[in-house]
């Protein structure tokens, strides 16, 4: 802390991974919620394939942006690293242990370092609890110092979100949306984590306060050394605050690459088609580029399309995407992977919807009848 | 971090305080307490329930009756003189047996309310907390429970036995507690899934905690309102079941003995032997029932906003 905090009993620093270091890793993480019938005994008749196979590396310090549109998985993934939900299989690794399969008594010891910042600020408040008491509940929880040291955490948590201390003793209704939320990221950070998962911590907010907060996230990181899991479908706030992003589609991570690199040289062709979707503030770039519409739904997440699970709505598809599922390697720079079959033309530099047809083969389109 | 190339993303830098957003009401005292003690039905629901109490617990003590002894030569007098309600067919005073028997009534009421809503609460909220296996398990008991017929059983326990208040008020709580676990239950169970409740797990919160901590606040509105209905109700099957002549045996006093012996008398022209005990019971349920109503208002009215 930089504001000469006070030191709380058993809140020592626990073996530090320095900046840099892998600090989570997910390994083929999966994650089927099972559809079960029958009136006596429950039979699985399918499974929600939300997260199937996802496998990344966080490093302490940076950012990582997860995209994609509604649905993809991406709040179940969230939900899976903080172990709110069980994982079906995989392995997860935080701080070089595997907690993947620890219950949740072995997990409170965990839950110091990996906080979560919710969505709606509306719903992750106890409309029945204090200020104090809302932000308090993690340090009561871990029994961290007295109460007088708690209550002196408390206002110091206060001001670093920009809440005051007469705010302690109000109830969350009393607050505007934007405050709420600040509220939120003081009660994650309470118990200084070295991991926040932020879900869509400005979704929910209004357009004007957003900034506000994702500032207030960015200044925090510098602060306190934070890594960050950031959750979003506004690809501008993504971009603003990644360092690496990760795009989801159904379940599947299908690139991940450097922030900047992404928007510059998007290898897949779904990320090629979210990145057309982003508005344009320019009034003359926004007519001149152009927009790939993707055709049809995003298919069902119970039964997944066979091979490349974006190949019926992509537009570059063969009978190889349909065939078989792409790996997720590496394409063009370092750290850029993707999982497609026909990566989009590395040359092309014209900007990030460039729309050159790599298919070499017969397209998907023409033999389907067949 | 990413430099802020994107232009899109503006505003201030770093946290300001917004105090001028906040609201003008101050927190200090819950907004379901400032809107109960606002609302004109629960307030007056609570001054008849007061007003009911000081009567039958403090009246005995100013207005000094003989509730036990039997004397033939002051039966059936009109109100007036010593008596101003007058007195029934075993000479005894109405006024002074209407409190007596207010106080089994509301002993009654409340001992089942607090005995069913504390043991439906804590069953209701351990069941849909734990859930699975468990959870059915225990909700099967409780529609067990539920389709027992009340007025039924007790008519056959109280022809097999002789009933004190004790073993009604044992009998009434047995019987209503499943609706209150019913009703916390699915509370808790839609709550499970609330942020809020994620976000004390993801502190390490044990389960209990959360339980006590986050859940009960918030189903509180729900079995309060069960709570003060069940008053009503106990207080209603208590004077049914001695309306019947099925009550615990004299000398031990309640409304309902008085209306069933008020009722013979009427046919006798002594009316003012059936309405006081009539009215008292009305006046009861009917308070206790304004406040129920006042409470569900004030819940629904909150979860709406």
């Amino acid at each position: 802390m930089t504001d000469g905090a006070v030191e709380l009993a058993l809140l020592e620093e626990g073996p530090a991974v320095a900046k840099g270091d892998v600090l989570l890793r997910a390994d083929h993480l999966k994650k089927y919620f099972p559809i079960k019938s029958g009136i006596l005994i429950q039979r699985e008749v399918a499974r929600v394939h939300a997260v199937d196979d996802v496998s990344f590396e966080l490093r302490a310090g940076e950012t990582l942006g997860l995209v994609g549109e509604s649905g993809c998985g991406k709040s179940t993934l969230a939900r899976c690293i903080a172990r709110l939900y069980d994982i079906t299989s995989g392995s997860l690794e935080f701080e070089g242990t595997d907690i993947s399969k620890y219950s949740r008594r072995q997990l409170r010891a965990v839950r110091r370092d990996l906080q979560m910042i919710f969505q709606d600020p509306y719903a992750s408040l106890n409309p029945r609890k204090r200020v104090g008491a809302i932000i308090s509940d993690p340090l009561r929880i871990h029994r961290a110092g007295s109460r007088d040291q708690i209550r002196r955490r408390i206002l110091e948590l206060l001001e670093l979100v920009g809440l005051s201390a007469e705010h302690i003793n109000r109830y969350p209704h009393e607050f505007s949306g934007g405050q709420r939320q600040r509220i939120g990221v003081a009660r994650a950070l309470a118990l200084k984590p070295k991991l926040v998962i932020a879900d869509e911590p400005v979704s929910a907010l209004d357009v004007s306060i957003r900034a506000q907060v994702i500032n207030l996230l960015d200044d925090l990181q510098d602060e306190l050394g934070l890594t960050y899991i950031f959750i979003a479908h506004d690809l501008g706030v993504v971009r603003h605050v990644s360092d690496r992003i990760a795009v989801m589609y159904l379940g599947k991570i299908v690139e991940i690459s450097p922030a900047e690199e992404l928007y510059q040289r998007p290898v897949h062709p779904y990320t090629e088609a979210l990145l057309s979707a982003v508005p344009v503030p320019d009034p003359d770039l926004s007519a001149s580029r152009q927009r790939l519409v993707l055709e049809g739904d995003v298919p069902s997440p119970i039964d997944p399309p066979s091979g490349c699970r974006f190949h019926p709505r992509c537009r570059y598809a063969t009978q190889v995407c349909k065939a078989a599922e792409p790996p997720l390697v590496q394409h063009g720079s370092l750290g850029h992977l993707a999982a497609c079959h026909h990566p989009l033309s590395l040359q092309t530099q014209v900007g990030a919807w460039a729309t050159v047809p790599v298919s070499a083969e017969t397209p998907l389109s023409e033999t389907a009848t067949t | 971090m990413q430099s802020a190339e994107h232009g899109a993303i503006t505003g201030s830098v770093g946290p300001a305080p917004e105090g001028g957003e906040v609201s003008s009401r101050t927190g200090g005292r819950s907004l379901a307490l400032d809107d109960f003690l606002h609302n004109k039905r629960a307030m007056g629901g609570c001054a008849v329930v007061l007003l009911l109490i000081l009567f039958c617990f403090v009246g005995p003590l100013l207005y000094r009756t003989n509730q036990t002894t039997v004397n033939l030569n002051l039966a059936n007098l009109p109100p007036g003189g010593g008596h101003p309600l007058g007195t029934d067919e075993y000479g005894i005073d109405i006024l002074g047996r209407l409190m007596v028997g207010g106080q089994s009534s509301l002993e009654l009421g409340f001992a089942v309310a607090i005995i069913s809503t504390v043991i439906g609460a804590l069953y209701g909220a351990i069941s849909g907390m734990i859930g699975g296996i468990f959870d059915a398990f225990l909700m099967r008991i409780v529609d067990t429970l539920l389709a027992v017929p009340t007025f039924i059983l007790l008519l056959i326990m109280a022809s097999m036995f002789t009933l004190n208040l004790l073993s009604i008020i044992l009998l009434l709580s047995l019987l209503s507690w499943p609706y209150v676990s019913r009703l916390v239950r699915g509370q808790v169970l839609s709550l499970r899934t609330r942020e809020f409740v994620q976000a004390s797990t993801t502190m390490g919160s044990t389960r209990m905690r959360i339980l006590f901590r986050h859940m009960m606040p918030n189903t509180f509105n729900i079995f309060i309102v069960t709570t003060t209905f069940a008053v009503a109700d106990a207080i209603y099957s208590l004077s049914a079941l001695s309306f019947l002549g099925l009550g615990p045996p004299p000398p031990f006093a309640d409304w309902g003995t008085m209306l069933t012996n008020g009722v013979n008398d009427l046919f006798d022209s002594y009316p003012w032997e059936v309405y006081p005990a009539l009215i008292a019971l009305v006046v009861t349920v009917l308070a206790f029932r304004q406040i129920g109503d006042a409470l569900n208002d004030i819940a629904s009215a909150r979860s709406t906003r």
